[in-house]
């Protein structure tokens, strides 16, 4: 494709390359771990991470996921901040568009494949459907221990006194606990597991929820999942219980009030709007209320 | 009013547009061929083939031309690559012993076998500008004739292995059932690590964070007393032995820089004093590199000798989990990308903190 032709957008498959660019036996590897990881809801599954033409943190592993369950039945959504247009989503999607040919879309319902980076769509997932998180740190106990060896072990005896023990002192220090996003799980009552960074908001639709659940981290070499309709918790105390946040104001554009809302600055007056961050369920609600 | 970040799309293909003709720079001027970069910017070439785990000139010089001179821009393009390469099989051991040398030196032996040999060093230049060189037509120095053709001296000892006769430097014993080690670019890395992992990782780590690993333990933060032992740059057959054949046959030569470094070992319950070793190889011409590497291999050695673990050279979690520049150079600048959603939970709470705070002022 001539990347001048600015009107000839979405790139044709490239016939150079393997479907979804990776070799077949490095996929059979990486759906090997993906079994692995489904059988153990929240363990992380060694892999050996491939170098793709898209550099490490910026989505690597998801790509890998999805290169490995991606067939050409397949209609595939890449949001990145909850939109289908930001700059990110749209190169994953050219890059599976130019190595797959598979039909892509920018709506939750028709979408078969979801691979996202920091966010979970509003609109409730099917059994249908796979979501792929982009994961740039999969271990959530680094913070607190930086040796994967110790971090291990601790997973091994589901030692997880360290994270309580943050948790309480944030709740100490502040009077709540002051994670906001990648906030950590606990994975059918078995393994801490990390989220990904999406916001706490999304933590409870990974609960039972029905579509299978997969996290990619590619620099750290990393598989886990979410089987469907499994348990997954957030971490709190009897007397502090997991809450997501709230907004005072609801979508300026679509009047929503139980999604998650950015905020936008409209003019350098200090003036700001909120806005669904989910692109495709603002558009589909707009769409609801011309049809009424 | 409210504009999103709508036209991504449009923008990246603009953005693409931008980068040839950056890339390019004034097409008045002749376009470099792949040639030229093979032929004179060589040491690009090597560090890219080096830490691009590929030995392909030809390419390297390829991802140079792309990446406009980047070398770790140009790294990672060949490594992508790479990852589409099928692997027909593995090559025996290089044996650098019966290396085709073009230098070799030893900073612990005043003369030794095989002698010393200069070859093309940057070493003893004077450092000034070669303003000839500015003004095109440079004329070639001819080489001082030495008789035999110097780079074709073979079976040289390694000095290493002159020690090893008197048994003053440390065995290092091949496992008998021989295992295959940990390839790892085909499985990750994990820990501990074995020796041979190790030094697969230091192999393709970055020049940089090599050198400055090996500094520090040259400045107090893990103490090693490192001499080097040898230095040899020069060619070395690459053989394979098809199973079907049960013979080896010669595929290919290649050029690597070789570095054992000798260092001081006072002994442990189970060794006498002796030398202990570190080792460190490169594609191509790579001195500062291999010396590094070696340095950092000897320092990551400290648990196994029963030294006290007290630097960041020492420990490996800390050294291979961050010597790899594409790991380093995509996370570091994954932080372009945007953060908004997290932020705006961020932002949320930095104003609950801040509205408890002046409550509490208030009251």
């Amino acid at each position: 494709m001539n990347p001048l032709d600015l009107k000839n957008t979405a790139p044709e498959r490239d016939a150079g390359y393997n479907f979804a660019y990776l070799d077949e036996r490095t996929k059979r590897m990486i759906r090997r771990a993906i079994l692995k990881a489904v059988a153990i809801p929240g363990y992380q599954v060694a892999f050996g991470s491939r170098e793709m033409p898209l550099p490490y943190g910026w989505g690597t592993g998801g790509i890998q996921v999805t290169a490995a369950v991606i067939g050409p039945q397949d209609v595939l959504k890449v949001i990145d901040q909850g939109a289908d247009d930001t700059v990110n989503a749209v190169n994953i999607r050219r890059f599976f568009q130019r190595t797959t040919g598979v039909a892509t879309t920018d709506r939750t319902r028709e979408a078969t494949l979801i691979q996202t980076r920091h966010r979970i769509p509003e609109t409730p997932l099917t059994r249908d459907q796979i979501i792929v998180y982009q994961v740039p740190q999969p271990e959530p106990l680094q913070r607190l221990e930086p040796r994967a060896y110790e971090t291990r072990r601790m997973h091994g005896l589901a030692e997880y006194g360290l994270m309580h023990v943050k948790l309480y002192e944030d709740i100490a220090r502040f009077g709540h606990v002051a994670t906001t996003y990648d906030y950590p799980v606990m994975v059918n009552d078995r393994y801490l597991m990390a989220p990904s960074p999406i916001p706490k908001f999304d933590n409870p639709k990974m609960h039972m929820n029905p579509a299978l659940q997969l996290f990619g981290a590619g620099r750290e070499k990393k598989i886990y999942a979410i089987p469907p309709f499994t348990r997954v918790e957030s971490l709190a105390f009897e007397d502090h219980p997991f809450e997501v946040q709230k907004w005072t104001a609801p979508c300026e554009l679509c009047g929503a009030t139980d999604s998650f809302l950015d905020e936008v600055i409209v003019d350098d007056k200090g003036g700001r709007i909120h806005v669904c961050s989910d692109s495709d369920y603002c558009r589909d609600r707009r769409e609801a209320v011309v049809q009424q | 009013m409210y504009v999103a970040v709508k036209g991504g799309e449009r923008a990246i293909l603009g953005s693409y547009a931008l980068l040839s003709e950056q890339r390019r720079g004034d097409p008045a001027i002749p376009e470099l061929s792949l040639e030229q970069i093979k032929q004179q910017l060589r040491l690009a070439v090597d560090r890219v083939m080096t830490e691009g785990s590929v030995y392909d000139p030809d390419l390297a010089a390829l991802a140079l031309k792309q990446a406009a001179g980047d070398a770790v821009e140009a790294i990672f393009l060949l490594r992508a690559y790479r990852t589409t390469l099928p692997r027909f099989g593995y090559t025996r051991a290089i044996d650098t012993a019966d290396m085709k040398l073009w230098r070799r030196i030893s900073a612990t032996f005043k003369d030794l076998p095989g002698g010393q040999l200069l070859g093309p060093t940057y070493d003893y230049t004077q450092r000034l500008l070669d303003f000839s060189l500015a003004a095109s037509g440079e004329r070639l120095r001819t080489p001082p004739a030495t008789g035999a053709d110097a780079a074709v001296q073979e079976d040289v000892p390694r000095v290493v292995d002159l020690l090893d006769d008197e048994g003053l430097i440390e065995k290092t014993p091949c496992d008998e059932t021989d295992p295959d080690p940990v390839d790892l670019t085909r499985q990750p890395l994990d820990f501990p690590a074995s020796r041979e992992t190790r030094l697969q990782n230091l192999a393709r780590g970055d020049e940089g964070f090599l050198l400055a690993m090996g500094y520090s333990t040259q400045r107090g933060y893990a103490h090693s007393h490192p001499f080097a032992g040898e230095i040899r740059f020069g060619e070395v057959e690459v053989f394979i032995e098809p199973e079907e054949l049960g013979f080896p046959i010669s595929i290919a030569e290649l050029s690597v820089t070789e570095c054992q470094m000798v260092n001081q070992f006072g002994g442990s319950k189970t060794e006498p004093p002796q030398f202990t070793s570190g080792y460190g190889l490169t594609f191509g011409h790579g001195e500062r590199k291999a010396m590094a590497m070696a340095l950092a291999d000897r320092a990551l050695r400290a648990e196994e000798l029963g030294e006290r673990v007290a630097s960041p050279a020492q420990m490996p979690e800390f050294v291979l989990s961050h010597s790899d520049n594409l790991e380093a150079s995509g996370f570091v600048q994954h932080l372009k990308l945007p953060h908004y959603v997290d932020f705006q939970s961020e932002l949320e709470l930095v104003r609950k903190m801040r509205a408890n705070r002046a409550q509490e002022a208030a009251a």
